[in-house]
């Protein structure tokens, strides 16, 4: 399982504005990049990232080359109930990494 | 090309320049962390922007997982890390007694692998040894650098030392040239920095990814046209240990960012 780290607060009030972090641990090969022996190294990247709230998706970004290794993405949201955030990295050769993490809106 | 051109004009300026400094007193020593943008310090202040924590994580996983013949893991003999490895990192290299010289972390970590693992010892630079040095650095946070103080040690912080103060390579500059006389300033755009081995393993965003202090080293070596020295080689360590001898005192902050 590819390492993750997200930051989600533990607890908020409800309608407060929070941030949400996350981390991947992922080359991001961009697929552009030759060897010494003059090979194409072959593109293997993280393409889709997608953040939902109890189901729904609050949150996503698809990514491209030329995006540094471990990508780390920042967002916000409203806090409106407590609940669990999903988190899902898909990308090049099956690569799939999820994550969760609870809030308590009070 | 920049680099090179600029590391040439530095030579020169160096010869030129009258009365050098030479060592740096206590009270002006930097970490390489007071040199970096806004930015890059953030990554490395927030646990879960620093990427160097993914390795931490790594870490974590290794520490718990059997291996070799003898079928232990790390924890099966030192229990939870943050207990048993709080402050080892801060007197590394330390004196190996079986072999009567010093041995930096990384290496401290294969002897295990080898002697109480009876598995094959990592490589220099790879996942594991980085994942595993960076999590017991880690243990050391804020600690301060006692490395260098056992009094066996002694010779090797003097060769350390004179290693330092060598001038090397095609062009010919010592470590303490840039980075006891001239740390203030600017190559390339880079901070020359004072060279405080406070943060290592790191994770440089010119690597994008992790590296020890003998691949920093190497790069620095490499960067005046010199032959680099080979990872864990006798010279190798005792330039670490004299690194970490000159930092006595300052806080560990590992696993650091570095641009
Ligand atoms: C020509 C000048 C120059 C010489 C000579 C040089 N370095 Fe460096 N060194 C640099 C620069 C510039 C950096 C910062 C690089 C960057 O941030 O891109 C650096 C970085 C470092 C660092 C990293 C410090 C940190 O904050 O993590 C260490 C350690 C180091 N050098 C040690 C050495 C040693 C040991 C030698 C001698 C073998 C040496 N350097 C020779 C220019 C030099
Ligand atoms: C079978 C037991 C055993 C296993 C497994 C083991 N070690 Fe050790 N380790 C020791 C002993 C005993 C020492 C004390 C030095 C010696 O006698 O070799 C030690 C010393 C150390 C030290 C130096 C501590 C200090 O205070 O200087 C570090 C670091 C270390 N081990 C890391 C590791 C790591 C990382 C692993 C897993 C890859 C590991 N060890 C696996 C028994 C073990």
């Amino acid at each position: 399982m590819p390492a993750a780290l997200v930051n989600v607060p533990a607890k908020a009030k409800r309608g407060a504005v929070i941030e949400i972090k996350t981390l991947m641990s992922h080359v991001m090969e961009p697929g552009y990049r030759h060897t010494a022996a003059g090979e194409v190294v072959p593109r293997d990247i993280i393409t889709s990232f997608t953040c939902r709230f109890n189901g729904a998706e609050i949150f996503r970004a698809d990514l491209f080359p030329a995006i540094a290794a471990n990508p780390f993405l920042s967002f916000f949201t409203t806090a409106s109930e407590s609940g669990r955030f999903e988190f899902e990295w898909i990308g090049d050769n099956g690569f799939v990494a999820t994550a969760s993490a609870a809030i308590i809106v009070e | 090309m920049m680099r090179r051109a600029a590391i040439a004009i530095l030579a020169l300026l160096g010869a030129a320049l009258p009365g050098l400094a030479g060592e740096i007193g206590e009270s002006a020593r930097r970490s390489g962390y007071e040199f970096m943008s806004a930015d890059t310090k953030a990554m490395q202040d927030d646990n879960t922007a620093n990427p160097a924590m993914l390795s931490v994580l790594d870490g974590e996983t290794l520490w718990r997982t059997k291996a070799g013949a003898a079928g232990k893991s790390c924890s099966d003999c030192h229990g939870a890390v943050d207990v048993s490895m709080k402050g080892v990192a801060a007197r590394y290299p330390a004196f190996n007694a079986a072999s009567g010289a010093p041995v930096d972390l990384g290496q401290r970590v294969n002897l295990c692998r080898r002697q109480h693992q009876e598995a094959e010892p990592f490589a220099p630079e790879s996942r594991e040894l980085l994942a595993l040095t960076a999590l017991i650095a880690r243990q050391s946070r804020g600690m301060p650098i006692t490395a260098g103080d056992d009094p066996r040690l002694a010779p090797s912080v003097a060769h350390g030392r004179a290693l330092f103060m060598q001038r090397q390579g095609q062009l010919n500059l010592a470590c303490t040239n840039c980075h006891d006389d001239n740390w203030d300033k600017h190559l390339a755009g880079s901070a020359i920095t004072q060279a405080q081995p406070t943060g290592y393993p790191i994770y440089r965003l010119e690597w994008q990814g992790m590296g020890s202090l003998q691949r920093r080293l190497r790069g620095c070596m490499t960067g005046v046209r010199a032959q680099a020295y080979d990872f864990d080689a006798p010279d190798m360590i005792a330039l670490e240990l004299y690194l970490t001898s000159r930092a006595h005192g300052m806080a560990v902050e590992a696993p650091a960012v570095r641009p």
